[in-house]
């Protein structure tokens, strides 16, 4: 099915300068699950949000280790996902067989971009459908990276991407400032109240359904199992959340809830720019 | 004449090698896909002396390039600054030294085009030299050299070395090549004396290593050149600087003709 | 007849017309002995520090002994550039082990693995003594040795390296309890190992130039990886 004329193939302009299918792509990240990275000066952190497929499913894996300095969060095409997350490991792994320490972030950022890019020109293939959040540590401090399928990266203070994951930035905006200088802890629990206020007020997080990794320095990337996220949740537990904890939601937050990948079946994209250019 | 170091004389002429049925007169046995790796070093550097002092390291080389027992070129410089980081000094095939000093060059050149602020450290340039011999030796064609990597890594002195197959280890003194037998227990014992020597003493120390391989090694020369990286003023090379020579006893020494 | 004559004529190279040949051999003979000792719930392996290449010593203070996790250690000798490279792959292995089954690889299998990626290279082999000691899936301790081709053998106690044929007969003794008279049934601790790794090198420093200057010990249990060094003759 067809939205206009000039989205057949990645490699087809609109006449507005366009590249339809790569801005297709770009929504499969919004159909994902939300994810949450923020970083101080001394940590990174990646918070997501894993749901299961079916009832009978375990939950889908979403914080990926790459190696002792990055991790990664996942959202959109877990498939595509796992190609990307073998190709950062295996480029960490050659440069530090080669050059006996870790690589670089931004290093690694603009290698998976150019291998990004190559998908969004060629006829003959197809943008990934995931966009990732990538935390890590160097000798220049502590990242947080976006990756599109665009092939666009961004060197972010924190940000968060999939389903609703507006009302995350939004809390993550309001709280910028008080980010850079903040311990493990309370960068852990400002990425769980940005987590949250992706939900709909009728769920809330939980051991089975958060999913938290961080890195710093002398800190490997580590990924929480159950037992250890459970402390964290308890500390952000009771507090009201944005839009009226158990109360009737308020309007802003209505038009988001139907969007809301928890519990629905992956909806149709319907791009906007795609709409305007016919 | 049978000479034992070259091949046995043919059983016959013309007849079938081992192997052949025939071997026609003035033909070849065919295109050879034989390729001929490098077996020798040709034009070569000698020794390497390099210690680690407290705030830095020093590594010198003199500047002969010998052709067999010849003295061919004299101004072979064979130590060199690679970025503000690492110096790194160099025996062996001079060839084979110039080859490895431009791709390092490029590598240097091609970091700088990231210019993302990251600076090759010496234990990566290190461990990616050792890599290179060691990928070069399996091919059975090795870089002929002894390579010295000095540097400074997260505020300390590093000092490591690489030899032709890949033997690479560090210390805080090294010796290539005839200063490994000459200069090295010079100074294992200086360093035993004075652990923690200041950049003045190491200099001292290595200038008098300098003058003592210039009298013991036949395939040595006065002029040398030395890299010193510090903690605190950076590095730099200095020279040519001249051994100090005195050969007063000369005279004394006799019965050897 | 003038043909035999030349032939017994001593060859001085210096003398010859012949182009001189220096051929290159890709193999090294670094030196250096490693023992291990294993007991009911902890191995111990310890392995000089010498580095050396004929008669010159390279340094005196280089460890042979690679943990490769929190439960296995990898002591190796003989050619370096091979050491050097071996272990660096094997770290790579680790890692990717770790990362694609969510678990750090067993002793076991990691002693499998390094047979098989020995054998790998079979026909130009990594020219080492490989000794690998951890602790097997049922925390006791475990002693694996190897040939340069792979073949690999658990035992209790091994001694590999320059000095290996030296004291294995020393182990076998003191160890194995062979040709003892009069056997107590005491248990093997972690100090007695300990003090017979040390004896064991005072006596290989003693008759073997390859072998000196310090040895290092890896003591390990559940607990984790404890080190410890001693120091040895230096001549």
């Amino acid at each position: 099915m067809f939205r206009n004329q000039y989205d057949s193939d990645v490699t087809v302009w609109s006449p507005q300068g366009r590249l339809h299918q790569v801005e297709y792509a770009m929504e499969a990240v919004n159909l994902g699950s939300a994810t949450v990275g923020l970083k101080s000066k001394t940590h990174a952190v990646l918070i997501a949000l894993k749901r299961a497929s079916s009832e009978l499913s375990a939950y889908q894996k979403k914080v990926i280790n790459i190696d002792e300095h990055i991790g990664i969060t996942i959202s959109g095409l877990t498939a595509d996902a796992r190609i990307l997350s073998r190709y950062m490991r295996t480029e960490c792994l050659n440069y530090k067989y080669s050059h006996d320490t870790v690589l670089p972030l931004n290093r690694l950022i603009s290698t998976l971009g150019n291998k990004m890019q190559v998908c969004t020109q060629r006829y003959d293939r197809r943008p990934y459908g995931v966009g990732l959040l990538v935390a890590g540590f160097d000798d220049k401090g502590a990242h947080i990276y976006q990756t599109c399928p665009s092939a666009n990266y961004y060197d972010c203070k924190a940000m968060s991407i999939g389903a609703r994951s507006q009302s995350a930035r939004t809390y993550l905006e309001k709280k910028i400032d008080e980010l850079h200088n903040a311990p493990l802890e309370d960068l852990i629990k400002h990425g769980l109240r940005a987590l949250r206020d992706t939900l709909p007020p009728e769920v809330d997080l939980n051991t089975k359904n958060v999913s938290i990794g961080f890195v710093g320095d002398k800190q490997p990337f580590k990924i929480l199992d159950e037992d250890e996220t459970a402390p964290f949740l308890a500390l952000i537990e009771g507090e009201e959340r944005r839009g009226g904890g158990g109360g009737p939601p308020d309007a802003a937050a209505a038009p988001l809830r139907d969007e809301a990948g928890d519990q629905d079946a992956p909806r149709e994209p319907v791009p906007q720019v795609a709409m305007d250019t016919d | 004449m049978f000479d034992p170091t070259s091949n046995p004389p043919p059983f016959w002429q013309n007849g079938p090698a081992p192997g052949a049925f025939y071997n026609f007169p003035n033909t070849k046995s065919g295109p050879s896909d034989e390729f001929q790796h490098s077996q020798a070093p040709i034009t070569t550097a000698t020794s390497i002396v390099a210690i680690k002092y407290a705030t830095g390291v020093i590594i010198a080389g003199d500047l002969l390039g010998s052709y067999g027992s010849l003295a061919r070129y004299r101004n072979c410089p064979r130590v060199l600054q690679v970025n503000e980081n690492i110096i790194l000094g160099a025996g062996g095939d001079y060839g084979d030294f110039q080859y490895i000093k431009n791709f390092i060059e490029q590598k240097i050149v091609q970091e700088e085009c990231l210019d993302d602020g990251f600076k090759l450290k010496p234990k990566s340039l290190y461990c990616w030299l050792t890599r290179v011999m060691y990928s070069c030796r399996s091919k059975f064609d090795p870089l002929w050299n002894n390579l010295v990597i000095g540097g400074i890594q997260d505020g300390e002195p590093f000092l490591g070395t690489v030899d032709k197959l890949g033997t690479a280890f560090t210390d805080k003194i090294i010796c290539t090549g005839y200063g490994a037998h000459i200069a090295v227990p010079l100074l294992r014992e200086a360093m035993e004396k004075n652990p923690n020597m200041s950049k003045d003493e190491a200099k001292a120390l290595v200038e008098k290593s300098m003058e003592v391989l210039f009298y013991r090694d036949a395939r040595s020369f006065p002029k040398y050149q030395v890299a010193i990286i510090d903690q605190n003023e950076g590095s730099v090379i200095e020279g040519p600087l001249v051994v100090k020579q005195n050969w007063s006893l000369a005279h004394m020494i006799s019965g050897y003709n | 007849m003038s043909l035999s004559m030349e032939g017994i004529r001593p060859h001085y190279p210096d003398y010859s017309n012949a182009p001189m040949q220096r051929h290159f051999s890709p193999y090294a003979d670094n030196g250096g002995s490693v023992v291990a000792i294993a007991g009911d719930d902890f191995v111990v392996i310890g392995a000089d520090t010498r580095l050396s290449a004929g008669f010159s010593i390279y340094t005196r203070d280089q460890n042979k002994l690679f943990p490769l996790s929190k439960t296995t250690v990898l002591g190796c000798a003989g050619c370096w550039c091979d050491t050097l490279t071996l272990t660096r792959i094997l770290t790579s292995r680790m890692q990717m082990y770790q990362q694609e089954h969510n678990k750090t690889m067993s002793t076991v299998a990691c002693a499998q693995m390094l047979s098989t990626m020995l054998y790998y290279k079979r026909f130009f082999p990594y020219y080492i003594s490989n000794v690998l000691v951890g602790l097997d899936n049922e925390g006791k301790g475990c002693v694996y040795s190897y040939d340069p081709i792979g073949h690999c053998e658990k035992a209790t106690y091994k001694a590999g390296g320059s000095a290996g044929a030296l004291l294995q007969p020393l182990l076998d003794n003191q160890i194995g309890l062979k040709n003892m008279e009069i056997i107590g049934d005491s248990k093997l601790t972690i100090e007695k190992a300990t003090n017979i790794i040390k004896d064991v090198f005072i006596s290989a420093a003693e008759r073997d130039i390859y072998t000196g200057d310090s040895v290092i010990i890896n003591i390990i249990t559940k607990e984790g990886i404890k080190d410890d060094k001693f120091e040895l003759r230096k001549d």
